[in-house]
């Protein structure tokens, strides 16, 4: 029982009642500033926290400020490491975290982790250390195998959550779902889409059977078509599906069989998977298609016929992911169908290719933005691009909130114009007032960084490849983007004048990658040493060490980020941290983390 | 000219980032715009990257940094460092024409695609192969116990549609922490496989920005091929198979090599004992597991 503080109007527990009203983290951190009684009492009752940038902060110092947490979300290395910017070894291991958190929260239920290390041990500490653990998300995680994931269905008795989602889990075969012992009834999510090897449909019969709760389940490609239907049929409470391969020899009573299966799933909403997609059965869940709000087609190879005709089944639909066979076409009737969609992704079906495979332009793309007035999340792949098309977007869509364009080919100018694409991308920033994600590709100079600077007020993360002309381009962006927490640029020609003249700016930003720029190693000195509440970190390449190179050599790839914790104790020999000197650095190596 | 030793030191006590002006940059405020084609010496190897010195961001630049710190072209004016508009944009459009229209197949993590989804476009592909090989050993097998080379793996039509499937495999080289993604997909024999490993692990990197590296390091041994399939240099080309094990790489069916291959590396020709006698054979090749 806390002592009650005499001064305070207000007796401590009613104080954290009201705190539980507030769960957002912003609103918490404020919170905690109000007063000392009010950071002592908030501190006492958080429950959930979110370390963007697990090296921002040491588990230690959570866990002594936090003394009660039931949720921790952690993310580890910076988003280019998706595209193989980021070596293997360079960090972001969770053990450290877990075994902390193993002392300090026995109670802790949820722990969600993106882009991480995580180890079999870790998990096998995770299914040992936390008696109510009930949510388990390891998002583009890698580094466990199926034997971890055996020591979380053997133990956590409550579990309610594992969803591996597009993680790297290494096969060791062994059944690890017949672990879930027979008595354990509570899963609600189960998304195993991303992995290869092979589970037991048995078992997972017999896991959906005993699982009433189950609302979500995403089935890897090796469940085949065939199977499906029994599964649907102990579940059919399901609101998200994953597909797992979606392709057998066409016959009717296994397409009868699928189609009765999937109109008795009245809840569904979410569709995915869809991997080797025979069209022929795609009618077979048309009969839910009318409560669809989001699907996902990103892996299926199907032409834009068939896409157009199931899409004229799912009028409610909200989120639509799919591959560049849909074409401009498809697009049009999709901006007639889909009059809610709010997020499309278009991906390309083969983005190594040097011709088009297939009619989609930025045509496509305009028309959609026509059509849907509550398009707000846009991730488009294609391979040109218009000044006036994204003029016009941005017209039709102020209300945009995510905008990430990606022209295939780097430096490709507006293709009516031969001009670069500042004034299009200007206009977006201008026009869409609360754009908070912003990715930029096509023929860029320093124009577009300053239109950015003055209007992206609200812009949260850039991401800049193969643009731009001096260092303007990136002052531009850092001294005017006041809410820019995240910037990752590759192959641009910025280099140390805009990064020394806006260091200041960096401590307020979560963090900053840049790799194939003109930043000089000594800049990077400079800032290591001048910047204590920094982690600039160079990485190397121990072929040719920058510290043999004339100082003025630009460093290849650069990573900074705002930290309280100091310099991270887990680098690999390739990470060098700027504020260490080289005998520091020479007698670190070989410390490794689980 | 050479990086000038002098200018380039900057000391500790230095702080670059209150220094005073560099008093010959115009006191211009205007934007500088535009895609001047103006370069000395031109082309993408040799382009000179100018910095512009604009005052509309102040006094707060380093001024031991300008652009004739960064040895390398001709046209690099030594006396002022008010340069002119290089527009790197221009520089790269021109090279673009020459150099760029492969550039997005060359350059590492672009197009800005995961490598769970490559992976899962692979994936749909090798599966048909693989079904229809491994039924085929399977028959082999029983036949007569050993599993003989066929060539029927080669040459299957790869993917379900009319799309013509990638098939990524990560390279590491050993010593290089840098790891690589090569399409297998690409290639139809070993020989190109092996090329363009070596073009990846030993070329000289070029910096998109125009500026390239290796021409800067003296250090750097002239370019040396490694023949990663002869056996006769200090590395080999090894690859990790669906069982976990590590195999030379050159001794099966192109086709084969295909639908078993997880992941290849380059090893040192000191580590890869075990791997199978190969070296000493040129002909009967022959399925080799470690010891």
């Amino acid at each position: 029982m806390l002592k009650k503080m005499s001064y305070s109007s207000f007796p401590e527990d009613v104080l954290e009642h009201v705190f539980s009203f507030v769960q957002s983290d912003k609103d918490r951190n404020a919170i905690s500033l109000v007063c000392k009684f009010w950071f002592q009492v908030e501190r006492r009752c958080r429950k959930r926290i979110f370390v963007g940038n697990c090296y921002a902060v040491s588990p230690r110092m959570v866990t002594r400020r936090f003394p009660d947490v039931r949720s921790v979300e952690l993310k580890g290395k910076p988003h280019f490491a998706d595209f193989n910017l980021v070596p293997e070894g360079w960090g972001g291991y969770v053990y450290p975290w877990i075994a902390e958190m193993a002392s300090g929260y026995p109670l802790l239920e949820e722990i969600r982790l993106k882009r991480m290390v995580v180890s079999d041990e870790s998990l096998e500490l995770i299914a040992k250390s936390f008696k109510n653990f009930k949510v388990l998300v390891l998002s583009s995680c890698e580094g466990f195998s199926t034997q971890g994931l055996a020591a979380i269905a053997a133990n956590c008795r409550n579990l309610r959550e594992l969803d591996l989602r597009e993680s790297e889990v290494e096969d060791r075969s062994g059944n690890w779902l017949s672990l879930f012992p027979e008595t354990y009834t509570s899963l609600v999510s189960l998304n195993i889409a991303c992995l290869g090897s092979e589970v037991s449909i048995s078992a997972l019969e017999r896991l959906l059977g005993r699982c009433p709760n189950l609302r979500t389940l995403l089935l890897n490609h090796a469940v085949p078509l065939d199977k499906l239907a029994n599964l649907l049929r102990q579940a059919p409470q399901l609101v998200e599906l994953g597909t797992g391969a979606y392709s057998a020899d066409m016959r009717t009573d296994i397409f009868s069989n699928l189609a009765g299966a999937f109109s008795g799933c009245m809840e569904l909403k979410s569709l995915s998977g869809f991997w080797d997609v025979v069209p022929a059965y795609l009618p077979a869940f048309y009969s839910i298609c009318t409560g669809l709000t989001s699907l996902n087609l990103s892996y299926a190879t199907i032409q834009c016929p068939h896409i157009i005709e199931l899409l004229s089944f799912c009028p409610n639909l909200q989120r639509l992911w799919v591959l560049d066979y849909i074409e401009d076409g498809g697009l049009e009737a999709l901006a007639t169908s889909c009059k809610d969609l709010r997020e499309l992704r278009v991906f390309p079906s083969e983005p190594y290719g040097a011709e088009p495979n297939v009619s989609l332009t930025e045509q496509g793309l305009v028309s959609v933005s026509e059509g849907c007035p509550k398009l707000e999340s846009v991730l488009y792949f294609c391979r040109r691009m218009s000044n006036d098309a994204l003029v016009t977007i941005a017209r039709n869509r102020p209300n945009m909130t995510r905008f990430r364009l990606c022209i295939i080919e780097p430096r490709t100018p507006d293709y009516l114009t031969e001009q670069p694409l500042d004034v299009g991308f200007g206009a977006i920033v201008e026009h869409c007032k609360d754009l908070r994600r912003l990715s930029l590709s096509g023929l860029l100079t320093d124009r577009v960084f300053e239109y950015i600077g003055t209007y992206a007020k609200k812009l949260e993360m850039l991401s800049v490849a193969f643009a731009g002309e001096s260092d303007l381009g990136l002052h531009h962006v850092l001294s005017g983007c006041d809410s820019l927490r995240k910037l990752e640029i590759r192959d641009c020609p910025f280099g140390d004048k805009a990064l020394l003249a806006n260091a200041a700016k960096l401590e307020t930003m979560r963090s900053l990658w840049m790799s194939s720029c003109l930043v000089s190693f000594e800049a990077c000195k400079l800032l290591g040493q001048k910047m204590p509440r920094l982690n600039v970190e160079v990485i190397v390449d121990e072929r040719q060490p920058p510290d043999l190179r004339p100082e003025n050599f630009p460093v290849e790839k650069l990573y900074i980020y705002r930290t309280v914790a100091g310099p991270r104790l887990d680098m690999p020999g390739f990470v060098w941290n700027m504020d260490e000197d080289s005998a520091l650095r020479l007698s670190r190596k070989g410390f490794r983390t689980i | 000219m050479s990086a000038s030793g002098s200018v380039s030191t900057v000391s500790r006590d230095d702080n670059l980032v209150s220094s005073s002006e560099d008093s010959s940059c115009p006191d211009d405020s205007d934007l500088q715009l535009g895609l001047g084609l103006s370069l000395g010496g031109g082309g993408a190897g040799n382009s000179a990257f100018k910095l512009q010195q604009q005052a509309s961001f102040g006094a707060q630049y380093a001024t031991s940094l300008t652009a004739k710190n960064f040895p390398s072209s001709s046209s690099f004016s030594s006396s002022s460092s008010s340069l002119g508009k290089p527009s790197h944009a221009s520089c790269a459009k021109r090279s673009a024409d020459s150099v760029a229209n492969a550039y997005s197949s060359q350059v590492v993590g672009w197009p800005p695609i995961r490598a769970y989804r490559m992976n899962n476009i692979t994936n749909q592909a090798k599966s048909v192969a693989t079904d229809e090989y491994n039924s085929m050993i399977e028959k082999n097998k029983r036949k007569n116990g050993v599993v003989e080379n066929t060539t029927n793996g080669s040459n299957k039509n790869y993917g379900t549609g009319k799309t013509k499937t990638s098939l990524f495999v990560k390279v590491n080289m050993d010593g290089i922490p840098i790891g690589r993604k090569v399409d297998l997909s690409t290639h139809s024999c070993y020989e190109t496989l092996a090329q363009t490993l070596e073009d990846m692990f030993l070329r000289p990197t070029i910096n998109v920005t125009g500026i390239s590296i290796q021409e800067h390091d003296t250090r750097v041994e002239a370019t040396r091929s490694l023949k990663l399939l002869d056996g006769m240099s200090d590395f080999v080309l090894t690859y990790e198979d669906k069982e976990g094990d590590w195999m030379l790489v050159g001794d099966v069916p192109w086709g084969m090599f295909l639908t078993s291959v997880k992941r290849l590396r380059i090893m040192r020709t000191s580590e890869a004992t075990g791997l199978g006698p190969r070296i000493q054979e040129s002909s009967g090749r022959q399925r080799n597991k470690p010891i």
